[in-house]
């Protein structure tokens, strides 16, 4: 029984700003469910007394000294950006679609 | 934007009905030198999309490391708020889509804050206390900053496009929530400004935040919510965003309570929504409803690792806090035996700390007093400065009230030697010599003015003589003005009354 529905995908879809047809909510809900089951066997090889992590790593308190390092300039910062203006990143209308 | 005012009833009248329940997120931005996760400086106001490296843009393969001062910074809050301090905690992704964050997340942490169940005790003015619950005090970081363009308000209703300025993303934030804080009834609003007021003032009194509201070092939502009299469940509450001065919490809390009522009134139910606040009008706007794309999506951050404290640990760094404000007010009120007026106006000016030192340097509490409060505060009022960035020191004012007691000078003209010592003319004493200030004490000079105050004013001097010893002021005023001040008042006074054969 696959866990990701048409719907979930219509879902996360809308809170990605992602516009989708339905063919392709259609087909991404097929490839997200063949991904999440295959990720399920992970549970069955963990017991119960396997607790659950976020990191595969048993390390804590890796912290930085308070010390400011390199910096990129403006126009290294804006290099990447589809548009800008005033040395910052310009972006479409924010409340189109809401 | 909505152009619909919406209809209020009036704070009484809301009163009389209903019971709020208040709610604060309040945002406190650290005064680290680098973000929470990468080392770009945290400044304001520098040249856009400068202070940020790949980890502040989200840009690919980029690993961030936690600020281990901040995270101290965080412990120190919490201990202030009476927190207890998570053995554990994990940062986590908030996730959303909108630029003023380039990663689509934001990092924070959800079910295991640094901080939680705190308490505070907020004194109102009348010395009213409430305790305010705290819930949790958690990690985090700042968005970048959104310019709307195109629009004719500069607000986002219209905008053709935005600009992004990133130098704030990431600046270290602890996010300071509330339980629902019931029972405040009509003095909810001004508890809601005395509560900002306090975390301002904590975190300040820390050093762990520049708390400058006026440049967001603070912010405050706030939730309000009201309840019929009498009812236990909670009303539906709303969330007024962008209440960023002491006096806009207030008046915000102030004015949900109304359109509140106002609307239960009207049988309509409450939307569980964003307002936001405007300070021109003194009103709210309906923001965005909550629906379904608050879907934050939380998972734990695999790119951090967890915090973990240990006693020891905490107990330096709450060896390390300095003592609570308010705790330092009470001492220090006691000590000096300021009313509860006197001390108040001396905490609304400013002058608190300034007063200690002036006392500490060898004056009485009431010396200290009468020159902060008087002398020193007029002169800042008048510069637009505050009190202590006069340049008066407490050796000053030790000085100035020594040439006072030993009667060299008078309090009126210890302000022309305050004028000469503030010119860099010298020390008082040298001021004194140079400007020729010293109080005329030789009787000769008084009792010739005093003959002259006298023949101008005959029918006053036969009053006196006829028992009205209260009208001698008016001749003591003549002779202080013949000699310019430099006369000792009280010595005048006497000298008056001997020569008119009256006692005093």
């Amino acid at each position: 029984m696959a866990e990701i529905n048409r719907d979930d995908v219509a879902h996360l879809a809308r809170l990605a700003h992602i516009d989708m047809n339905d063919d392709e909510l259609d087909r991404m809900a097929g490839e997200l469910a063949v991904i999440v089951d295959s990720i399920k066997t992970v549970s069955e090889v963990a017991g119960d007394d396997i607790p659950a992590t976020s990191h595969p790593i048993p390390l804590s308190n890796v912290f930085r000294e308070d010390v400011v390092g390199e910096t990129l300039s403006n126009e290294e910062a804006l290099l990447g950006a589809p548009d800008n203006a005033d040395g910052r990143f310009k972006v479409p209308a924010i409340l189109d679609g809401e | 934007m909505t152009a619909v005012t919406d209809e209020v009833l009036t704070f009484d009248e809301a009163m009389e009905k209903y019971d709020p329940v208040l709610g604060f997120e309040v945002h406190v931005e650290l005064n680290t030198k680098t973000k929470m996760f990468s080392s770009a400086p945290n400044a304001f106001g520098d040249v856009p999309n400068t202070n940020v490296t790949p980890v502040d843009l989200g840009l690919p393969g980029v690993l961030p490391v936690v600020n281990g001062v901040a995270v101290e910074s965080a412990i120190k809050i919490g201990l202030a708020l009476n927190c207890r301090i998570a053995e554990k905690c994990y940062f986590a992704r908030k996730n959303y889509f909108y630029p003023d964050t380039p990663k689509n997340f934001q990092t924070s942490q959800f079910e295991d804050p640094i901080a939680y169940d705190g308490s505070i005790d907020i004194e109102l003015a009348d010395g009213t206390v409430f305790t305010i619950e705290i819930e949790r005090a958690h990690m985090e970081e700042d968005a970048g900053k959104l310019t709307h363009m195109g629009g004719s308000t500069g607000r986002i209703q219209g905008a053709e496009f935005s600009l992004v300025d990133y130098n704030r993303a990431g600046v270290p934030l602890i996010e300071i929530v509330t339980k629902p804080i019931v029972g405040a009834g009509s003095r909810a609003p001004e508890l809601a400004k005395a509560y900002v007021a306090a975390i301002r003032e904590i975190v300040k009194n820390l050093g762990v935040s520049d708390a400058r509201m006026e440049r967001g070092n603070v912010r405050c939502d706030a939730n309000v919510s009201l309840k019929p009299k009498g009812q236990e469940k909670f009303g539906t509450r709303t969330e007024t965003k962008n209440v960023n001065s002491l006096r806009a919490v207030e008046h915000a809390v102030r004015y949900e309570i109304q359109r509140h009522a106002a609307v239960l009134d009207s049988g309509t139910p409450i939307l569980q929504e964003t307002r936001h606040w405007h300070e021109d009008t003194r009103s709210t706007t309906s923001g965005r409803p909550k629906s379904d794309a608050d879907d934050y999506r939380y998972f734990p951050e695999p790119d951090l690792v967890p915090v973990v404290t240990n006693e020891a640990w905490i107990e330096k760094l709450r060896a390390e806090l300095p003592e609570p404000p308010a705790e330092r007010r009470k001492r220090l009120q006691a000590d000096w035996g300021y009313s509860d007026a006197e001390f108040r106006d001396v905490v609304n000016a400013g002058v608190m700390s300034s007063i200690e030192d002036t006392i500490a340097a060898g004056v009485s509490a009431a010396v200290a007093r009468k020159w902060w409060m008087g002398e020193i505060s007029r002169r800042a009022k008048l510069a637009d400065v505050e009190p202590a960035e006069l340049g008066v020191t407490p050796e000053l004012i030790v000085e100035l009230n020594a040439l006072i007691e030993s009667g060299k000078i008078n309090d009126k003209l210890s302000r022309d030697v305050l004028d000469g010592v503030l010119a860099g003319e010298g020390t008082p004493a040298e001021v004194v010599e140079k400007r020729g200030l010293a109080v005329v004490s030789d009787d000769g000079p008084l009792l010739e003015a005093i003959d002259g105050a006298l023949a101008a004013q005959p029918d006053v001097a036969d009053k006196i003589r006829g028992g009205k010893v209260q009208a001698v002021g008016a001749i003591v005023g003549g002779v202080m003005k013949a000699t310019r001040g430099q006369a000792d008042a009280a010595r005048v006074r006497e000298l008056i009354l001997q020569r008119l054969g009256v006692e005093g």
